[in-house]
C-alpha cells in the first residue's frame, strides 16, 4: 500500500484504531494532534504493527494558525498522502449552555479547523487527481437537539463542508468519504448515561476501510444509524422541538 | 466522566462484581488517576473466578493502554504497555520470526494479567513461565511510577502477584525466535490415562498439550489427543472472520450425554494411527479464541474451572481425581492435561515440576461440592491450584500449597500499605493477612 495518511485528531479512540489497521497492511501513518508524548507513543505503536512510516505531528484544532509544521506538502516523500480528518471535541455533560467559553471550543474544533486544513489540501489533491479524503462528522449533526445542538451544529457545518469538497474533488478523480459514527466506545462516551448499541472503535475503523475501497459517499456506522436518523429527521418540526430525546 | 458504574464478571461469569470501572486511554489519566485513589487494574478480564474483580470498589481497566512502545531485533527485547494483548503481540511479530516465549491459552490476556498470574504455556516444560522472559517492568504506586528489575524482592512480589504491588503499566519482554507463523501439528490418540501420561513423559516437542475426555470411565479414564507443536514457516490461510455466541445457551447444552457424544466424536476426529496438520499460529495458541464470547455456552449461570498441579510423584493421586470428575458426569468438554517444568517466576507463582490438570464445570451445587471435594485432595497430593482459575477455595487451603505467602505479604505491605489494590480474590483467600 503505497499511500501515507494525515490523521487528524489522532489520539482519539477511532482515531486509533483506524490507523492500526492502516499499519496492519503496511500504509504509512502521519499522526497529527495535541498530546505529542500520546502520538509519540501511538506512532511507535504503528511501526510496531507495520506501518511502512509512522511519525507524530503537532497539530491544536483550536489554534489554525499555528499548525505551520502540518504543511500539506508534508509527508509527500512517503507515497500518495491521504487525509483522514478524525477531531472533534464535546465538552462532557450537557454543560453546553454556558455559552460563550465552550461554543469557542466546539466549533473549532470539530468544525472550522479541520476544514480550513483540508481546504489548504484541495488543491494539491486536484493537482494529483486523486486520492480520497475521510471526514468523520457525527449523527449528532443530522437533527439539532437539546442534549448537544452546538457540537451538532459544528458537525452539520462540517458535514456540509465535505459535501461541498467531494462535489469539487470528484471532478478532479478524487473522492471524499463523509462518516457519520453513531454511539461509539471511547473516552469521550465511557460512562455516559442512556447510550445504546454501542460500536468498538474497530468496527467503526473496519467500516470506514471498506467505504473508503468502495468509494462510498456517506457512511453511518454502525450501519443502522442510517435507519435511526432517517425517523429522527422525518419526525415534524412541531412535534421534535417538544421532544426531549 | 471518569468512572463509570457498572456489573462485570470474570471469564467464568460464575462471579459477579458491581463497582465504578475507569478505562484511561492515556498514560497522564491513568497517573492522574492512580494519584486521586488507589484502585486495582484489571485487563480482559479472561481469569475465570474473581482475580479480576472489585465488588464495591473501584478498578482501572487497562485494555486501552495496550501499545507496542519499542523493538530491538537485536535482542529480542519488546517493550508494550500493560493492556497489550498477546495475540496482538503474536500476529505482528511472528511473521518477522519473533513469538512471546510464553503463550496462555488465549490470546485475549493482556501482559499485565499476563504477568500478575505468572502464566504458563504449552511450552512450559521447556521455557518456563511468563514472569521468566520480563526483563523489567514498570509498577505505579500511589501516582508514582517504580521500574522493576529481575531479581528484586518487588519484582518476585509482583511476578504472579494479582496486582497487589501497584498497577502494572509497562513491560519488558524477550521474546523468542520462531521460525514463522504457521504451527506444524501432530496430533495422537492415548487411549486411557498411562498412554496419556507416557506419551507426554516422551514429548520432546516445543509445544505439548494433552486435551483429555474428562466424560470417558473405566479402561478409557484418561483417554484424549496428545497435541505437539514446532513453528514453522509457510503459507496457510488465515481466519477473517470470528465466530460470535450472540445469547447464553440454555442449560442443556452442556448436559452429559451431550457432553459425552461430543467427546467420543471430538477423540474419533483423530485418526488412530496419529496425524500432522499445518495450522495457522492462532489456532494452535488459542484454540477457542475463534470463537468470541465462548463462555455464554454454559448460560446464564456461568462455569468454574477446576485447574491443578500436581508433583511427578502424585500422578496417580491425579489419576485418582479424574476418575472421580469422570464418575460424576459433570464435565464439559474443555478438560486439559499436561506436564509442568519447575520454571516459575514469583512468590506466588502456579508452576510446579509435575502434572496440571484444568477441566471446566457448569455452576451448578454439584459440580462446585465436587470442585471443593477436588481442592482438597489437591492439598493431600501436596498440589496446587491456580489463582486465575479458581472461585472456590478458602483461604485455608492455600497457605500449605504457597510456601513463600509470607514473603509476598512482607512485600505487598510495603507496595500498597493501605490495601487499596484488594480484590475480590484477595479477600475471599484472605490472602495479604493469612498466617
Amino acid at each position: 500500500m503505497n499511500t501515507t495518511w494525515i490523521i487528524l485528531g489522532a489520539t482519539s479512540s477511532m482515531a486509533r484504531a483506524f490507523a492500526r489497521k492502516l499499519a496492519a497492511q503496511g500504509a504509512g501513518v502521519l499522526l497529527a494532534g495535541r498530546d505529542m508524548k500520546e502520538l509519540e507513543a501511538l506512532a511507535a505503536d504503528c511501526r510496531l504493527r507495520g506501518a511502512r512510516l509512522s511519525e507524530a505531528l503537532s497539530f491544536d484544532a483550536r489554534k489554525p494558525q499555528g499548525n505551520a509544521a502540518l504543511s500539506p506538502g508534508r509527508g509527500r516523500e512517503g507515497g500518495e498522502l491521504t487525509p483522514a480528518v478524525a477531531v472533534g471535541w464535546r465538552p462532557k455533560k450537557p454543560a453546553i449552555d454556558p455559552p460563550p467559553l465552550l461554543f469557542g471550543g466546539v466549533v473549532p474544533a470539530s468544525f472550522t479547523a479541520p476544514a480550513d486544513f483540508l481546504q489548504r489540501l484541495a488543491p494539491l489533491l486536484e493537482a494529483r487527481g486523486g486520492g480520497t479524503v475521510v471526514g468523520v462528522g457525527s449523527v449528532a449533526g443530522d437533527r439539532g437537539r437539546l442534549g448537544n445542538y452546538v457540537y451538532g451544529a459544528a458537525k452539520a457545518g462540517f458535514a456540509t463542508y465535505l459535501s461541498g469538497l467531494r462535489n469539487r474533488l470528484t471532478r478532479a478523480g478524487g473522492h471524499v468519504v463523509t462518516v457519520k459514527p453513531g454511539f461509539v466506545d471511547t473516552a469521550m462516551t465511557w460512562g455516559l448515561p442512556g447510550l445504546f448499541l454501542v460500536a468498538s472503535p474497530e468496527a467503526v475503523a473496519d467500516d470506514i476501510l471498506s467505504a473508503v475501497r468502495k468509494r462510498r459517499n456517506t457512511i453511518y456506522t454502525p450501519f443502522f444509524w442510517r435507519y435511526i436518523m432517517l425517523i429522527i429527521r422525518s419526525i415534524p418540526e412541531p412535534i421534535f422541538k417538544k421532544m426531549k430525546i | 466522566m471518569n468512572w463509570k458504574t457498572t456489573e462485570y464478571a470474570g471469564w467464568g461469569r460464575a462471579l459477579k462484581a458491581a463497582g465504578e470501572l475507569a478505562r484511561p486511554e492515556r498514560q497522564g489519566t491513568l497517573r492522574q488517576l492512580s494519584a486521586e485513589a488507589a484502585a486495582p487494574a484489571i485487563g480482559m478480564r479472561r481469569s475465570y473466578g474473581d482475580a479480576a474483580l472489585n465488588d464495591g470498589g473501584r478498578a482501572i481497566d487497562m485494555t486501552r493502554l495496550d501499545r507496542l512502545l519499542s523493538f530491538d531485533p537485536e535482542t529480542g527485547f519488546l517493550e508494550v504497555e500493560a493492556g497489550a494483548r498477546i495475540g496482538e503481540i503474536a500476529e505482528a511479530f511472528a511473521p518477522q520470526g519473533w513469538l512471546p516465549a510464553v503463550m496462555p491459552g488465549t490470546g485475549f490476556a493482556t501482559v499485565g494479567g499476563c504477568i500478575a498470574q505468572d502464566v504458563h504455556g504449552k511450552n512450559h516444560h521447556h521455557v518456563g513461565s511468563f514472569g521468566q522472559h520480563v526483563t523489567a517492568l514498570s509498577l505505579l504506586q500511589q501516582g508514582r511510577e517504580v521500574r522493576v528489575k529481575p531479581g528484586t524482592p518487588l519484582f518476585r512480589a509482583t511476578v504472579g502477584g494479582l496486582g497487589q504491588t501497584g498497577i502494572i503499566t509497562r513491560a519488558t519482554l524477550q521474546l523468542i525466535a520462531c521460525k514463522g507463523d504457521v504451527m506444524m501439528v501432530t496430533e495422537r490418540r492415548a487411549e486411557n490415562w498411562d498412554e496419556h501420561i507416557a506419551l507426554l513423559d516422551a514429548s520432546e516437542a516445543s509445544y505439548t498439550v494433552g486435551w483429555i475426555d474428562a466424560t470417558a470411565t473405566g479402561r478409557h479414564l484418561g483417554r484424549g489427543i496428545v497435541e505437539e507443536g514446532e513453528t514453522g514457516a509457510g503459507l496457510v490461510r488465515k481466519r477473517l472472520k470470528f465466530r460470535k455466541v450472540p445469547f447464553d445457551a440454555p442449560n442443556f447444552a452442556l448436559s452429559s450425554p451431550i457432553v459425552r457424544a461430543f467427546n467420543a466424536a471430538y477423540y474419533r476426529r483423530v485418526p488412530a494411527r496419529g496425524r500432522t496438520l499445518v495450522k495457522p499460529i492462532g489456532d494452535f495458541f488459542f484454540p477457542l479464541d475463534k470463537i468470541h464470547d465462548w463462555n455464554r455456552l454454559y448460560g446464564k449461570r456461568g462455569f468454574h474451572q477446576f485447574q491443578c498441579v500436581v508433583p511427578l510423584a502424585a500422578a496417580s493421586e491425579l489419576r485418582a481425581m479424574l476418575d472421580e470428575i469422570a464418575g460424576s458426569g459433570l464435565a464439559s468438554p474443555l478438560a486439559v492435561l499436561k506436564r509442568m517444568g519447575p520454571g516459575r517466576a514469583g512468590h506466588l507463582s502456579f508452576p510446579m515440576e509435575g502434572y496440571t490438570l484444568a477441566v471446566d464445570f457448569p455452576n451448578r451445587q454439584g459440580a462446585r461440592a465436587l470442585i471443593r471435594h477436588l481442592e482438597r485432595l489437591t492439598a493431600d497430593a501436596a498440589g496446587r491450584l491456580y489463582f486465575a482459575k479458581d472461585s472456590l477455595a478458602r483461604g485455608e487451603d492455600i497457605r500449605a500449597m504457597y510456601p513463600e505467602l509470607s514473603d509476598w505479604q512482607a512485600e505487598v505491605a510495603k507496595a500498597d500499605p493501605d490495601a487499596a489494590l484488594e480484590t475480590d480474590l484477595v479477600r475471599r483467600l484472605n490472602l495479604r493477612t493469612a498466617q
